[in-house]
């Protein structure tokens, strides 16, 4: 198994604590913390708890079949995120952290969301504890994902507006870290993927592994081997790592990420794919792979799909990629939304928009494999927050019996 | 290497002055490019007649996750106005062109900075002038550990922060990877005004002084002459950013900007170099 990163957060010349120095000590304490909880077993058997009886592990392994017969090629699996409580991957990683807050004594929890997923899942998790929750969110992402807006009013959270810039995800964590630089002392901060600074892409991994230690074994057990190749969506990628984790040794195991292509990748098109065209740099605590202009500004992204539209992408990616370890490819918002339909229809199985990324790929690549082929996917999310974005977007608003949020 | 060389930064040079005088040091912080680069050529002369020791220039990003809303404002108004780093350096060798002597610290977060080349933009910005690089991201650990980060061009001082939580073993690290001057950090939060000032600086300052000789200045948060006499008193220097910032977005259109920061700026100058 692989021992990155190392005691500083490097993944190779990836990752880091780039950060003001107020943070920096605020960091290292809660990376020796977590250090101490990992070894610590009423620690993890809590967690095993609370992801047991409270979030609904372990997800089932769901064999695709009508998917497979129509694609034509390679067996599909779908690892069901999307079944977990708040409907996505994302609870796993909130728990986990807010049992670090309460070892830490933090009884305010902040949090940043793009599509929403990563805010529900924290605001459940503080309603749960009875903590504060203060959840930052671009005002683009509150309209396009009004129902989780919804959803984590309902539990108590205060949602918190962010205009600058796109007003998307990374304008999001921005104003998240300025409240943690200025409560840092009372104030802990559950980010949501595996990027930023040190110790929080290493920690969303390991709350994330479970994915992919659970596909694993349910996969030796149904059909007696190892996938051949592994697919998910990648914004700051945590569903992905969680997913190829504990394959990272399995060499035969192929993994690919898919990332946001919006519009295309081509020059003057709008797209969030940090492996296509972007450059290395550092942003919001980490050096890894980012999209930016010659000048060093961030540039401005592109998705359908909130959840993967972000400027950087987390640090351990750019090492897999850079070690030809993992593959990173890209779906544009149209391959996605086809996708989107493509599963629902032939499955019963609404998909979030970014999982349909991942779906959007295995479409392209399923029929050019061998039918004793095993493809699976991490199934990351369910789309019930995207019905009413899908719906404007094809004009079908009024034939869809949704309530109005 | 000239007998001299040690004090040839602007820096070095205007704390020995400060302190030949028995005054404190004024520092302003000002965002470049806002509301437009040529206007950050006449707020720096301007300032340096009321009698600022130190011009910190900020180099804008679209990203400032340290800075409160005031600076966010300005460098956003800077990206607007087409300012870039070569712009900004540029500035910087025609203010120096033109005789501005006060010392230059420019400002600024890695992104820029990392894709300009760090080797290349320290060496460039000591070229035209520039006395001292303070990055808020590139903590001196991370400086320490990213072979492209280590190197730098001698002459050029590199000022690192020190914060309200940074623990005493590593206030001594950071002081000694400190060049020019300690800058201490004197609130948790990110940059803008405040009601007072720490009533704890005294104690903070000694900490510091207690393993460090360098001068140390003091920012965050300071608005008035009141608050810069008081926060001046256990330091060397005091720093004032976001209410100087504050104004040049307010007058930043009218074309007498200059004028305007400049009567803003002497009181609080003249505060901190009264009977100390």
């Amino acid at each position: 198994m692989q021992t990155l990163p190392d005691a500083h957060g490097y993944f190779g010349p990836y990752g880091g604590m780039f950060v003001p120095e107020t943070l920096m000590t605020p960091l290292r304490d809660l990376a020796d913390e977590y250090e101490r909880a990992k070894r610590d077993p009423q620690f993890q058997a809590d967690l095993a708890n609370l992801l047991g009886d409270f979030a609904g592990r372990p997800t089932p392994l769901y064999f695709a079949e009508r998917l497979t017969a129509k694609l034509g090629g390679a067996k599909i699996y779908l690892k069901r995120e999307d079944l977990l409580h708040t409907g996505a991957h994302k609870i796993n990683n909130a728990l986990g952290q807010i049992l670090l807050a309460q070892r830490m004594g933090k009884k305010r929890i902040i949090a940043e969301t793009g599509a929403g997923q990563h805010g529900v899942a924290t605001a459940t998790a503080a309603a749960r504890f009875g903590c504060e929750c203060v959840v930052y969110m671009g005002k683009v992402d509150m309209e396009r994902q009004a129902l989780n807006v919804a959803r984590m009013r309902f539990l108590g959270a205060t949602v918190v507006p962010v205009t600058a810039g796109a007003a998307t995800l990374k304008e999001a964590i921005n104003e998240a870290m300025r409240d943690w630089v200025t409560n840092v002392r009372t104030t802990f901060y559950i980010l949501g993927s595996a990027l930023g600074s040190h110790p929080y892409p290493m920690m969303v991994r390991d709350f994330h592994r479970v994915i992919g230690d659970e596909a694993r074994r349910q996969m030796l057990a149904r059909e007696g081997r190892l996938p051949h190749l592994l697919i998910a969506c990648v914004g700051g990628g945590s569903n992905a790592i969680g997913l190829f984790y504990p394959f990272l040794d399995d060499e035969a195991v192929r993994m690919v990420g898919v990332e946001a292509g919006g519009e295309g990748v081509g020059v003057g098109q709008k797209h969030a794919a940090r492996f296509q065209g972007g450059r290395l740099g550092v942003l919001q605590g980490t050096k890894t792979f980012l999209l930016a202009d010659e000048d060093g500004q961030i540039q401005l992204t592109h998705s359908i799909s909130a959840g993967l539209d972000y400027a950087a992408v987390g640090p351990e990616h750019s090492l897999l990629r850079d070690q030809g370890r993992a593959d990173y490819v890209h779906a544009t918002d149209d391959e996605a939304l086809s996708a989107f339909h493509l599963l629902s229809e032939t499955e019963g199985i609404i998909p979030a928009l970014e999982t349909a990324h991942a779906i959007a790929y295995a479409v392209r690549v399923a029929p050019t494999m061998r039918p004793e082929e095993i493809i699976l996917v991490n199934l990351s999310g369910r789309g019930d927050k995207d019905v009413q974005q899908v719906a404007d977007r094809e004009d079908m608003l009024e034939s869809v019996a949704t309530p109005k949020i | 290497m000239s007998p001299n060389a040690a004090s040839a930064n602007r820096i070095d040079r205007a704390f020995t002055r400060l302190r030949a005088e028995g005054t404190k040091g004024f520092i302003a912080y000002i965002a470049a490019g806002d509301p437009d680069l040529e206007q950050t050529r006449h707020i720096a002369f301007a300032l340096e007649a009321v009698g600022v020791d130190i011009l910190e220039l900020g180099v804008p990003f679209s990203d400032p996750l340290a800075d409160g809303s005031v600076n966010q404002a300005a460098a956003i108004r800077a990206l607007e106005s087409g300012t870039t780093v070569p712009g900004v350096l540029a500035c910087v060798r025609a203010m120096r062109a033109e005789g501005l002597g006060i010392a230059i610290v420019l400002y600024t977060y890695l992104n820029p900075i990392y894709l300009y080349g760090f080797d290349r933009f320290l060496a460039d910005a000591h070229a035209a002038g520039v006395d001292g690089v303070l990055v808020l991201d590139l903590p001196p650990d991370e400086a320490g550990r990213n072979e492209e980060l280590r190197r730098r061009p001698a002459g050029l001082k590199m000022i690192r922060l020190i914060a309200p939580t940074t623990p005493p073993e590593r206030i001594a690290l950071i002081a000694k990877a400190a060049e020019g001057f300690v800058y201490f950090v004197s609130r948790e939060g990110v940059t803008g005004e405040q009601a007072s000032v720490s009533i704890s600086l005294a104690e903070q300052a000694a900490a510091i002084r207690a393993v460090t000789d360098l001068p140390l200045a003091v920012g965050f948060g300071i608005s008035t002459p009141e608050q810069a006499r008081e926060a001046a008193g256990p330091v060397d220097a005091v720093v004032v950013g976001s209410a100087i910032v504050r104004r040049i977005g307010e007058h930043g259109a009218s074309g007498e900007v200059a004028r305007r920061v400049a009567e803003f700026v002497r009181p609080l100058v003249d505060a901190v170099k009264k009977d100390f």
